[in-house]
């Protein structure tokens, strides 16, 4: 695993001066993933799913990407991505590219473009096991659009498709837990991380890209805009997500099912408040009358924690 | 010097045998009737190591053309087949394969669209595709289509062009009837299709571009269209081109539109794809009774031959167009709007009938195109009016 001082003199390879807004998580995740792939010294190539991270980073005639990128549409990240490294494998067989020369592949996308109109690609391309490590960075809505819910958007969280009103209170069904699904295609490495624990993060990249195969990084990326938090709390509230444990730590590598943090216990996570009372779009639940509610989200919270806790063997 | 022989096959082991002369880097795969037994008599090839291609099987359509795009963008050498739902589920990627640019070759069986499901031919799938910036062949035999998609590889990779080639057969008819065909050897195929170099290929190690950039925000998205419709006008020139080129090699005759007996004929019907067969063996029949008709076929569907289709209709007293799909709403069908542009820059208005026929396989006999011609003698002769829109043979 890299030290500090040694992502410190990795490449960025996200050039600043992207459109993305003050205190974004996407370009946190982004850089973080990155400096990870700098271990396995080799050229990197990325593909992105429609989204703020695209719109963002690549608006003609400037592109921050200081590696090859390529956009297509929203569903098919994963797919598109597939097709580069097929075609490195073709180009290789042809002789057109040395048959020693390594690349490696990446696909970003958001949660709506990864939990939802994404999933069936990413499947497709986990289960055929190519060569490549998929991104998600989870901000729990549909921000590109203007926030609305997603697969991944949380219990009782409003959105501007589940609104708050006199009958609606927010988001009415639990979050999809999509790393566990990716851990069941049986690929050679999945991961839950955080831009909050950047160390945690950059060495799960590096293992995801040292992999000969598919890898699977879900990254909690907090969205300012979108949640309703100032712009300099996004790293805070991350880490207050992997405090309540609503955003567990953990690997899977080939299998076997770890929890990456001994800072979050089943004993000592703290009560999910911490984590929704700063954010906007959780305002209506500390209303007197929906103490049921922020009850039903601790409980969910607590069901998701058990049921990955119980998978990693604790 | 090349050498053909003569093989029976059907119009799918033709065309994924041109593919394999054509060596593509990349091909996804997908099934779906009736064009499987393209993809799987390549995953033939694939198995036996005669080919370098890396196949990808894809879990939809959908991705299927989203992985070409990707391998495309990567520099490689890419095509895939599909039919009916399957380019319908393609839609979005046809438009941006297009739009980045990307020289991909894709087989069309042509099939009708549900609802009412339905396997068999027409030609809704890929008229549905006909504004998607595409350049687009039909053949009417399993021969065209072998020949049509050695061909889709020189005009999509010609640097001039630059765009996606769709490269189609009527499905089941031409698809699956085993037909006569010759085929060319491996070395002259690959002589003729050569090396495809990239020009922005995301694999370059020397550069790092990005592909699919965001061009809104009152970025050049206008001038990104023009350039592409610039693109698809030099591609007429090219389809000619390699066209020929072709036929002096295969010593088959190449055409964006074929005629047949237009030299003197008073009456035409103009027709796409298997059918046309069908006219010209009506055609010929008439003919021997001393009525003067032709029927000219249209090989080359996008770009669209308007000059050469008033070329071939001028003097005619009334054409009939036989469309084997829907434009429900419009004057008549996909073809006949096209037909009817076409015949306006003529001084003299020719009268013009739409039959729509044969829709999801449905009957096209010969008794069917006679009734046309004789309807076309009618109006010729003064003695009935255009009939407007017809559902030819429908019960």
């Amino acid at each position: 695993m890299a030290t500090l001082r040694e992502l410190s003199h990795r490449e960025d390879l996200l050039e600043g001066g992207h459109r993305l807004c003050a205190g974004c998580g996407a370009s946190i995740a982004v850089r973080q993933v990155l400096l990870g792939a700098g271990a396995c010294d080799c050229q990197v190539v990325a593909g992105c799913a429609t989204g703020c991270l695209e719109v963002s980073t690549t608006i003609y005639p400037y592109s921050s990407w200081k590696i090859p990128f390529i956009h297509n549409a929203f569903a098919n990240s994963a797919a598109t991505v597939s097709g580069v490294e097929s075609a490195f494998k073709g180009l290789q067989r042809a002789g057109k590219i040395p048959a020693d020369k390594k690349m490696k592949f990446v696909a970003f996308g958001g949660d709506g473009g990864t939990y939802d109109i994404g999933l069936q690609s990413l499947s497709g391309a986990m289960e055929r096991g190519h060569d490549m490590v998929y991104v998600c960075y989870d901000n729990g809505a549909y921000m590109n659009t203007g926030i609305q819910r997603s697969g991944a958007t949380p219990l009782g969280a409003w959105a501007t498709t589940s609104e708050v009103g006199k009958v609606g209170q927010g988001k009415v069904q639990r979050r999809k837990d999509l790393t566990s699904i990716i851990a069941d295609h049986h690929i050679p490495y999945v991961a839950q991380a955080s831009i909050s624990d950047w160390k945690d993060l950059t060495a799960k990249a590096e293992k995801a890209f040292s992999m000969e195969g598919a890898a699977f990084l879900n990254v909690f990326a907090p969205c300012p805009r979108g949640w309703r938090i100032p712009y300099d709390s996004t790293v805070e509230i991350a880490k207050s997500a992997v405090d309540t444990a609503f955003w567990p730590l953990f690997e899977v590598v080939d299998g076997e099912w770890k929890m990456t943090t001994r800072r979050v216990t089943r004993e000592n996570r703290k009560p999910i408040e911490e984590f929704l009372k700063p954010q906007g779009r959780f305002k209506h639940l500390f209303k007197p009358e929906n103490e049921a509610l922020r009850a039903a989200v601790q409980d969910e919270v607590d069901r998701n924690f058990d049921y990955i806790l119980k998978r990693a063997g604790q | 010097m090349p050498k053909q022989k003569t093989i029976a096959a059907t119009g799918n082991v033709l065309v994924a045998e041109a593919m394999r002369q054509c060596a593509p880097d990349m091909m996804a795969a997908y099934p779906i009737t009736p064009q499987t037994t393209i993809v799987e008599e390549f995953a033939k090839f694939v198995a036996n190591g005669r080919v370098h291609t890396e196949y990808v099987t894809v879990e939809s359509e959908h991705s299927a053309m989203s992985a070409c795009i990707g391998a495309s963008a990567a520099g490689a050498r890419v095509m895939t087949a599909t039919s009916s739902q399957g380019l319908a589920y393609m839609w979005e990627e046809l438009h941006i394969a297009s739009g980045m640019r990307l020289p991909i070759v894709m087989a069309n069986a042509n099939r009708a669209l549900s609802a009412p499901i339905n396997i068999h031919c027409d030609h809704s799938d890929i008229m549905g595709a006909r504004d998607t910036g595409w350049v687009i062949l039909f053949a009417e035999t399993a021969q065209e289509a072998y020949d049509n998609t050695i061909m889709s590889v020189r005009i999509a990779e010609h640097p001039d062009v630059l765009l996606p080639v769709m490269t189609t057969l009527d499905g089941f008819i031409t698809t699956h009837s085993i037909d006569r065909a010759e085929v060319m050897d491996d070395e002259t195929v690959s002589a003729f299709v050569g090396q495809y170099v990239p020009e922005n290929a995301l694999l370059d190690p020397e550069r790092n571009v990005t592909h699919g950039a965001f061009a809104g925000l009152g970025g050049p998205y206008f001038e990104f269209k023009h350039s592409q419709r610039l693109a698809i006008e030099r591609s007429r020139d090219v389809v000619k081109s390699v066209g020929a080129e072709w036929s002096e090699i295969s010593g088959r005759p190449f055409g964006m539109v074929e005629t047949f007996g237009m030299e003197d004929a008073e009456v035409a019907i103009v027709v796409i794809g298997s059918t046309a067969g069908n006219a010209r063996h009506v055609a010929r029949g008439l003919r021997a009774q001393g009525m003067k008709v032709g029927v000219v076929k249209v090989r080359c569907f996008r770009p669209f031959p308007y000059a050469e289709l008033v070329q071939a209709l001028s003097g005619v007293k009334a054409v009939a167009v036989l469309d084997r799909a829907e434009s429900f709403g419009a004057e008549g069908g996909p073809l006949y709007l096209e037909v009817r542009s076409a015949l306006y820059d003529l001084a003299t208005r020719i009268p013009a009938v739409d039959y729509i026929y044969g829709l999801g396989g449905s009957d096209v006999k010969t008794e069917l195109i006679e009734r046309v011609f004789n309807d076309l003698a009618d109006i010729a002769a003064g003695t009935a009016e255009p009939a407007g829109l017809v559902y030819l043979g429908a019960r």
